[in-house]
């Protein structure tokens, strides 16, 4: 089995500028990536995509196609529709579990590394309410992927709800390729926008400032824009009908054939905390983040992440920290000194805080408000085993005071999603049942594998002199 | 409810969703197909039955998850279409024995 410098899983923006930068300084890289073309989610199918009128995905979309081609000519192994299921620290190296995309099909079995690099990036939040579980009910990230890869757009009435960089810019898009959207039902509460203000000084330098308000004029001249939604309601048998919600109280009912959600996005932090790497809470962004130092080293030894795994900080911040963390990781094998690597990184570090500008202010104005993020009632949080809030809550009560009770109570977490759709939920819940802050909550355990895997992928995984001895053979 | 746009350029791939034939394109995943072909729900739940279809389609989610050639239970928006690929829909929780979890 070979063994190689850095793996690096994920190849969106981070991963690719990682993988770059590290075979540029010698080292040998293999990008493990679950898509089937690099990208990442937010330049998915930059290489592939059928779409044929470029203009309709915007200028910031093609960016991706920059980094594509420095990667491809880089020489780092790359390893598309392959998933990292599990990592082990061996004596010399890191043990991977790597199986093709599609379980059963293809045993990729055991790959070695020297140290890893998370670029496993974010998923969108998922914020439960009534009816999000119905079929035509999909996230922002969905609806775009969709167009990116298949040339596929939503037809029929079309809804849009929720808040954040990522909604306006579908909505952009959607519009762009001629789809109607029947209303923009955004969820920023009254007030937020006079509270976020305060960090708006910083916004007012951001890249993202110009850019933002013109996608948002350009969806309110064509599309009816319903502010202050405060509640939200998806209604149909056996798929979406219709949508209700709540301004001030008041509910208003509309058709709908699609509901397409956004609440942002929350770092993708289930392989990094399986490695046993420190998890702290954002408070600004509500959610579970690796600890890690300015270079992207976790808490473990040989474990960086870089990209929004790290926090969320977008695309142009996961270039400049994966360059960094690459560095760092070519420092730590003794391929560059300490100087070097300070040199180096210094435009990486400059681009990062350009890139940092208008963070806060981002993050203030689309926090959801606690009545999204802290659901009560029948609503599932839990999607794969059905657990509602009210369930999630009394269990809570009656004594499941930890991530880890509540998910062992209720089974909220434990299904084939281990976790990642129901996680923040829990947490914001569990908080709100114990009158905590999430910030003091014990971070979840995150166990390998890391999705469901068949007998036969676990069979490949190379045993352990110390793993065979936990195991009572009978005669 | 989904429409390909006009002059994608990428080549048809014939599939059968429950026993149809239906034309997607190179590229599509099994999801996209799906919904391409009109239909919004993939599976049924194991736990009460309450149906289901593509959510994320970043493979997060898991429930998009759907019979693939016979195989149960994989991700319809990570495996992307072939020539001749069965698709079926999955109905609640499957019987013993039929196959990969």
């Amino acid at each position: 089995m070979k063994t190689c410098d850095v793996a690096v899983i994920g190849a969106g923006p981070a991963g690719l500028v990682a993988a770059t930068t590290a075979t540029s300084l010698g080292l040998s890289a293999t990008v493990f990536d679950e898509s089937a073309s690099p990208g990442g989610q937010i330049y998915r199918a930059v290489t592939t995509t059928p779409v044929r009128r470029p203009e309709l995905l915007g200028v910031d979309y093609w960016h991706g196609a920059n980094l594509v081609r420095p990667f491809r000519a880089s020489g780092a192994e790359y390893l598309p529709a392959t998933t990292v299921w599990a990592a082990a620290r061996g004596a010399e190296a890191f043990d991977l579990g790597v199986s093709g995309g599609r379980p059963g099909t293809r045993i990729g079995g055991t790959f070695a590394a020297r140290t890893l690099l998370v670029a496993t990036g974010a998923i969108e939040r998922p914020l439960p309410f009534p009816g999000w579980t119905l079929p035509g009910v999909m996230t922002a990230g969905a609806v775009q992927g969709l167009l990116k890869s298949s040339a596929l757009v939503p037809a029929g009435r079309v809804v849009l709800a929720g808040s954040g960089p990522l909604l306006w810019q579908v909505a952009w898009q959607l519009a762009s390729a001629g789809v109607a959207i029947d209303r923009v039902l955004e969820t920023i509460p009254r007030g937020r926008l006079a509270e976020a203000m305060r960090h708006a000084p910083g916004f007012m330098f951001s890249t993202y400032l110009a850019r933002g308000l013109e996608l948002i004029r350009a969806v309110r001249r064509r599309t009816d824009v319903v502010e202050h939604v405060a509640e939200l309601q998806a209604r149909g048998d056996g798929r979406v009908e219709s949508v209700r919600f709540a301004v001030d109280g008041e509910w208003t009912e509309v058709p709908a054939d699609l509901v397409v959600i956004s609440h942002g996005v929350v770092p993708n932090v289930h392989l990094p905390a399986a490695l046993g790497c420190g998890l702290e809470w954002n408070p600004d962004q509500s959610a579970f983040q690796p600890v890690a130092d300015a270079w992207g080293g976790t808490t473990e030894e040989g474990v960086y992440v870089a990209g929004d795994v790290a926090g969320i900080a977008g695309a142009q911040a996961a270039e400049a920290r994966g360059r960094l963390a690459a560095l760092a990781i070519a420092n730590a094998l003794g391929r560059i000194d300490a100087a070097r690597r300070d040199a180096l990184a210094a435009p990486a570090q400059r681009a990062l805080a350009t890139a940092l500008r208008g963070r806060r202010f981002l993050d203030a104005l689309y926090r959801p408000s606690p009545e999204f993020l802290r659901p009560r009632g029948a609503v599932p949080v839990c999607r794969c085993e059905e657990v509602t809030a009210d369930a999630a809550r009394e269990a809570v009560r009656d004594g499941a005071v930890t991530l880890h009770a509540l998910k062992s109570a209720t089974r909220c977490g434990m299904g084939p999603c281990q976790g990642r759709s129901c996680l923040a939920t829990a947490a914001e819940l569990l908080a709100d049942e114990l009158g905590a802050d999430c910030a003091a909550l014990a971070p979840p355990s995150i166990r390998f594998p890391l999705r469901p895997v068949t007998l036969a992928e676990v069979a490949a995984w190379p045993s352990r002199a110390d793993a065979e001895a936990c195991v009572v053979r009978g005669e | 409810m989904f429409a390909r746009l006009p002059e994608t350029g990428a080549e048809a791939v014939v599939v059968a969703i429950d026993g149809a034939d239906f034309e997607a394109r190179a590229g599509d995943s099994v999801a996209a197909a799906l919904l391409a072909s009109g239909r919004l729900a993939s599976r049924a739940t194991p736990v009460s039955g309450a149906p289901r279809g593509p959510f994320c389609l970043m493979g997060v989610c898991f429930d998009c998850l759907i019979t693939i050639d016979g195989v149960p239970n994989q991700r319809a928006c990570m495996v992307e279409v072939a020539p001749g690929m069965r698709i079926d829909t999955q109905q609640g929780a499957p019987p013993l024995g039929t196959g990969a979890a």
